[in-house]
């Protein structure tokens, strides 16, 4: 109906067509209003476009890398083919004679050579490495007899790979949460700044623009490090790393449902932040506080993943077990209730913030000008 | 009907509004007026529930205002703000939603208004491309679009070229005859004064009048007259009881008590033609002048 027909009809009354509208309602349509109006701008997707590409390029350069220095090639002489047979990281072409083997040393054709000694005195080895300036480590590795080890406390994972994906999960979860949230604060100040929040105010309650605006960001969050996710994965399984992502599976899922409520916690608090001040000029400083909370458990992650009561600390307070607790599945030093107890101690805290952050949300909104004292806004 | 009754607010030791008392009647056009910092911002946020007054109450039909009430007004507020970067259309169409309008209306609802406003070219432009002028029409019609039953728009008419001033008023009218009451403040007293049906007159956080237009208009008639005669009118300056404000050749603009303008009447008459004898109704703005003084 338009309102040129109903006026003609004269039937009905201004305001007829408005039926109150759910809480839910008005937070359906003020999120999906947050998500659209970032989907559509061009640097969100330039940005996320460059993210994904770093995350394939990342696993599939190392991938080809760490292959590419992997393969020797080694020359052969008789047995001592047989020999190197199931060596790794060499790749075994057989000569026919040592003379032939040298000289594929010389022309460059291999890096080594491996040929018998005619005299070899028993006990002593009975194979010569003919290089031309250095023998590779990965052939003499081969060739030597290692002495047998007993590890008292093994550790599952290689130390390597425990640092890569704890700085995974660590800078995954920072850049997402400092983007979506400086985001959702800047949201926030762009409808204080434009004064729109007045008409919005008079349409809907503050908790359903705050409730639209975490739910919005959260989904996009949540989306883009979903995306993150799949694309490693198949990266991964690409590469044919297939071990690796068996193993890192269960750690990314618990990291995806610690970051939902843990990214709606800081959201909040960004939010509830960047609602003191009116200007965008000013969002920078007042969201300072809550990015540093963001940038805490990155750099404690980075600085303290092989420390194992440190890890096992950080995976339980709020604000760091998004990465800690994946992190400590990850090198199987988690009991498997573990995450559970964290995960409820993260929503318990998102609860209890997310409705001091609505409080100040709604004691700030409409008060522009000077930036709003925090006792203020948090005053019932 | 839309009323404020006993509305006080206070900003530290400061009183800005000061037991303010008015209505906005069904279908009349209310024109608010007052100075820079007089309260009419302050007192429009209060009806609008943006702003808690200290103490008073507003009213929709004699009964408290509630949530659902203002949900239906439409506002315009003093500082002006839509999305700067969505469009013309889906702006208007996202508001009217979360007014709780159906999606297939809210979307009619805009294009009609669009095109009443004639930004039909700038439909599916953002906001921020606009000119000034144009995002003025589409913040107007951002407080038309969910066919609202009380306006409250704060200054509406800045920022317009009079063309789009005479298609503003058309829309305004428009809603007024249906029935909506419309509450607009404004700084320009002669379009107040051609346009509103009512008027209210704020000053230091008082009201100084209410009433309708013509009430006050003729509130302080009676003082004054105008007198054109056939030839020269200098000797009325030389009558006790007159004192003349203006003369010009055969046209003379007095005070006098009516019994006075009466004798200067006869007078006149006795010594030719009179052309035009009336008391003087003041304009809005000399009412204003005297009654926030």
């Amino acid at each position: 109906m338009s309102f040129s027909s109903s006026t003609a009809s004269g039937a009905r009354r201004p305001g007829d067509a408005l039926a109150a509208p759910s809480l839910r309602a008005s937070v359906a349509l003020i999120a999906g209003r947050e998500i659209t109006s970032r989907v559509r701008s061009k640097s969100f997707l330039i940005s996320t476009a460059i993210l994904l590409l770093f995350v394939v390029a990342g696993i599939v350069g190392s991938h080809l890398f760490s292959s590419s220095l992997g393969d020797t090639r080694v020359a052969a002489v008789g047995a001592a083919a047989e020999l190197l047979d199931y060596a790794p990281g060499l790749e075994i072409e057989s000569s026919t004679s040592a003379e032939a083997a040298e000289r594929l040393v010389r022309d460059g054709d291999v890096e080594a050579a491996v040929v018998p000694l005619q005299d070899a005195e028993p006990g002593a080895p009975a194979f010569e490495v003919i290089a031309l300036s250095d023998a590779p480590g990965a052939l003499v590795q081969a060739l030597s007899i290692a002495p047998d080890v007993r590890l008292l406390d093994p550790s599952p994972v290689d130390q390597g790979i425990g640092f890569i994906v704890a700085f995974a999960f660590g800078i995954i979860f920072f850049t997402a949460a400092i983007t979506f949230g400086g985001t959702v604060a800047q949201s926030v100040v762009e409808e204080k700044q434009t004064r729109i929040v007045e008409i919005l105010l008079t349409a809907v309650p503050a908790k359903a623009l705050l409730a639209g605006k975490v739910i919005g960001s959260s989904v996009l969050a949540l989306g883009q490090i979903l995306l993150i996710a799949v694309a490693a994965g198949l990266s991964l399984m690409l590469t044919g790393q297939d071990v690796l992502l068996a193993d890192l599976g269960p750690a990314a899922v618990w990291f995806l449902g610690f970051f939902a409520i843990g990214f709606v916690l800081l959201a909040a608090m960004f939010a509830a932040s960047a609602a003191l001040v009116s200007r965008l000029e000013d969002v920078g400083t007042v969201i300072q506080p809550v990015t540093w909370l963001v940038m805490l458990p990155y750099f404690l992650i980075i600085f303290f993943n092989d420390n194992e009561a440190v890890l096992t600390v950080m995976s339980y307070v709020p604000f760091s077990s998004p990465v800690g607790m994946p992190v400590r599945i990850f090198l199987e030093q988690a009991q498997w209730w573990e995450p559970l107890v964290a995960l409820v101690l993260l929503a318990a805290t998102a609860v209890v913030i997310v409705q001091l952050g609505a409080r100040m949300y709604r004691n700030s909104l409409l008060r522009t000008g000077a930036r709003v004292r925090l006792a203020e806004a948090l005053r019932g | 009907m839309l009323e404020i009754r006993g509305a006080t607010k206070r900003f530290g030791d400061r009183t800005v509004l000061d037991d303010v008392t008015f209505g906005v009647g069904a279908g009349r056009l209310t024109g608010f007026v007052g100075g820079n910092g007089a309260g009419k911002t302050t007192t429009m946020r209060i009806l609008l529930g943006v702003l808690d007054a200290d103490a008073g109450e507003v009213l929709v039909d004699g009964r408290p205002i509630t949530a659902d009430d203002r949900r239906g007004f439409g506002y315009m507020p003093e500082e002006r703000g839509l999305y700067p970067k969505m469009r013309v259309h889906e702006q208007l169409v996202y508001l009217a939603r979360l007014r709780g309008m159906r999606n297939a209306d809210a979307s009619d609802a805009a294009d009609d208004l669009i095109d009443r406003l004639e930004l039909s070219e700038r439909r599916d432009e953002p906001i921020e491309k606009l000119s000034l002028g144009n995002q003025q029409r589409a913040q107007i019609a951002a407080a038309l679009v969910h066919d609202p039953s009380v306006l409250v728009l704060d200054e509406p008419f800045s920022g317009l070229d009079p063309m789009a001033v005479e298609t503003v008023l058309g829309v305004l009218a428009e809603r007024a005859a249906r029935g909506v009451p419309v509450l607009f403040s404004s700084h320009q007293l002669d379009l107040v004064e051609r346009l509103c049906d009512d008027v209210v007159v704020i000053s230091e956080g008082r009201i100084r009048a209410a009433g309708t237009r013509d009430e006050l208009r003729s509130r302080g008639a009676g003082r004054q007259w105008e007198l054109q005669v056939g030839d020269d009118a200098g000797w009325v300056r030389s009558l006790p009881e007159v004192a003349v404000i203006e003369f010009d050749g055969d046209y003379v603009l007095f005070e006098a008590d009516p019994a006075a303008a009466q004798s200067v009447l006869r007078l006149a008459s006795e010594r030719g033609a009179v052309e035009r004898f009336a008391p003087r109704r003041p304009t809005l703005t000399e009412i204003f002048r005297e009654v926030v003084q």
